[in-house]
């Protein structure tokens, strides 16, 4: 801003932009621009044979990318202050694009996807492009700008580019989540109650960014920082912008009370969606969440942090206690993914000196990968249980599936302890790098809560453990479809990766301290 | 605070003038009731109703105003553009070009999708 006023009337000076620091961004958002022109002109039977290698190769080549600016040590803000180029954001950057390549490994245009959106649920025509094959194919490009979206999201050093983010993450999922190819109407439903109070909570967010900029004069989240220091008088449209921003991310992350969307979006969306939207969209909220509250408001923290206490703990419990009486596993996995964020939460209040934040942000990271690859393995095995009507998503009809394939329940029931958090699992790890970091920063009691609601919630996954294992299996109940390679494989990588971070952490758990050493650039 | 007084008095007057004007109406305005001031209104055409048991109704009016939203973003951005293109220099020109092409891929993808054309 400076810059530009410095400048003699006449001229503008043109803005810098490191490309390179921005390229696995550029590449996401290329690579979905490219799919749309192929949805414009390839073929209709070439189309997905051209999108799914442009979607796997992009998301690769966006990772590599991404690994070779942590190794160069770049550390920068680039664009005019507009993205973060730091530790943490390039280890959530890693995460995500790792999250979202197993993700789309589930896509499944024939069997997960609507064959034409646009046709009503139970027509002449929704039968009649089923009888000719119609796939929509869209499903590719919308999902990689939401990748893109994600990755914006997290990064973003401006509350313009991070609702910029958001909406580019989120608008896309709005679309997603109605595509189910069985149960339309219900995956219709949760489009509208996602997109409804999606609407709202940005509305939320875009208000509590003016305030805040009434407030410093500048929507870059270091000189909000400065302006903490500096500027009085004007508290109020601190205090209710910070707490309108607030609103805005506690919703994406589904944080208590903003919770009401998830169990009713989880379960409405296609099954691959699910499980992108809990693994990346969760991972690029708490990186906002973290760079709202700890860059932007870090001076702040005598005052949010009583709320977030309270939001913490409501969460947890939130989470823990409703999901014991889900009877639908996926909506359960959305309570269990509530209570995560709970979880996940009391990191980000155990702020206080750099040492400090250095530990809760590492474990935070470390929690985000190890809770990502599990929640991708469970969705995957959740897509593989399927009867005549499409996923069995009834836990009555998971009764003595370890009877029938003890292989697929045994990996579930891995999942489910990793949920919980038992030792030699990557949850257990997860949980212990956060709650330490609480603990040291002074937030026991949240801990004290945090474990109790971890009991609750061992509860109900070791019920669905029983009722797979120890009940017997009905006579029509649902067969496992092992056809599809990539969902067998992101099965398998999701267990490896839940085993060997459980048993040999230590790699991750360095990558995470390397990642959080330098804290946020500002 | 004094500053957001002209604010605070607009926003009163202009709340004022709505219920007057809303409140006022049905004492004052005459009263000739139709079929087609009964219907729902619907962008000036005649509502249609849905097909019996659900099917497809056209959505031409929202492709349209899609396009619409489309080519009002663009022109957002080109107008500013064009004010100062020349103290922009090379880097606004290539970022146009750029802003350009991506909004003529919505388009194309419009066009091969056949949401140009009426029938």
């Amino acid at each position: 801003m400076s810059t530009l006023l410095a400048a003699p009337p006449g001229t503008i000076p043109a803005p810098t932009i490191e490309y390179t620091q921005l390229a696995p961004m550029m590449l996401v958002f290329g690579a979905a621009i490219v799919g749309v022109l192929v949805e414009a002109f390839a073929p209709r039977h070439l189309r997905s044979a051209v999108h799914v290698p442009l979607t796997l190769l992009s998301l690769a080549g966006a990772f590599a990318l991404t690994i070779l600016l942590a190794v160069d040590g770049t550390r920068n803000v680039a664009a005019m202050g507009a993205v973060a180029v730091d530790g943490p954001s390039l280890f959530i950057h890693g995460t995500i694009l790792v999250l979202a390549f197993v993700s789309v490994l589930l896509f499944n245009e024939r069997l997960q996807f609507v064959s034409q959106a646009a046709s009503v649920p139970g027509s002449t025509e929704e039968e009649d492009s089923l009888e000719e094959g119609a796939v929509q194919t869209e499903v590719y490009p919308l999902a990689l700008f939401a990748i893109g979206g994600m990755l914006l999201f997290s990064a973003a050093n401006d509350l313009l580019a991070m609702f910029v983010g958001l909406e580019v993450m989120s608008l896309p999922l709005y679309l997603l989540c109605g595509l189910a190819r069985r149960r339309r109407l219900l995956s219709q439903e949760a489009a509208v109650k996602y997109f409804l109070l999606g609407a709202f909570s940005s509305a939320f967010f875009l208000y509590g960014m003016a305030l805040i900029y009434g407030f410093a004069g500048s929507v870059d989240l270091a000189k909000i920082n400065d302006a903490l220091g500096s500027a009085s008088g004007r508290d109020t449209l601190l205090y209710v912008g910070a707490a309108l921003l607030g609103v805005g991310l506690l919703f994406k992350i589904g944080a208590a009370p903003f919770q009401a969307w998830k169990p009713d979006v989880y379960q409405g969306a296609p099954t691959p969606i699910t499980a992108l939207m809990a693994s990346g969209t969760l991972v690029a909220a708490f990186g906002a969440v973290l760079r709202v509250f700890w860059v932007a408001l870090g001076n702040l923290d005598w005052d949010w942090r009583p709320v977030m206490w309270g939001v913490a703990i409501l969460t947890m419990v939130v989470g823990a206690i409703l999901a014991i009486t889900q009877t639908d596993i996926k909506r359960m996995l959305a309570y269990s993914s509530i209570a995560h964020a709970g979880f996940l939460l009391t990191g980000v209040i155990a702020t206080g000196g750099p040492a400090q934040n250095e530990e809760a942000l590492s474990g935070i990271l470390f929690y985000l990968v190890a809770y990502g690859f599990t929640t991708v393995g469970a969705f995957a095995v959740v897509t593989m249980v399927r009867d005549a009507g499409g996923e069995a998503g009834h836990l009555s009809r998971w009764a003595g599936l370890g009877k029938r394939s003890p292989l697929l329940a045994g990996v579930f029931a891995f999942f489910l302890l990793a949920f919980a958090g038992i030792p030699l699992t990557s949850g257990f790890f997860g949980k212990y790098a956060v709650f330490a970091a609480a603990v040291s920063g002074g937030a026991t009691p949240l801990v004290i809560v945090g474990v109790v609601s971890s009991a609750i919630a061992a509860f109900f996954y070791v019920r669905v453990i029983v009722l797979m294992f120890f009940s017997d299996p009905a006579p029509d109940g649902p067969t496992v479809d092992v056809s599809s390679m990539g969902t067998a494989a992101v099965v398998a990588v999701a267990a490896a990766a839940t085993v060997v971070l459980g048993v040999l952490p230590q790699p991750v758990l360095d990558l995470a301290d390397a990642a959080a050493h330098s804290l946020f650039v500002r | 605070m004094e500053l957001y007084a002209p604010i605070l008095v607009l926003g009163l007057l202009a709340a004022g003038f709505a219920i007057f004007s809303v409140g006022i109406a049905p004492f004052t305005g005459p009263k000739r009731w139709n079929r087609a001031k009964l219907d729902a209104y619907e962008c000036g055409i005649e509502p249609t109703r849905q097909p019996v048991g659900g099917g497809r109704f056209p959505l031409k009016y929202m492709i349209t105003a899609m396009l619409f939203i489309v080519f009002d973003i663009e022109i957002i951005f080109l107008y500013p553009w064009a004010v100062a293109f020349d103290q922009l220099g090379v880097f606004g020109l290539v970022e146009m070009v750029l802003f350009i092409l991506t909004v003529l891929v919505a388009y194309t993808y419009v066009w091969r999708r056949k949401g140009l054309d009426w029938d």
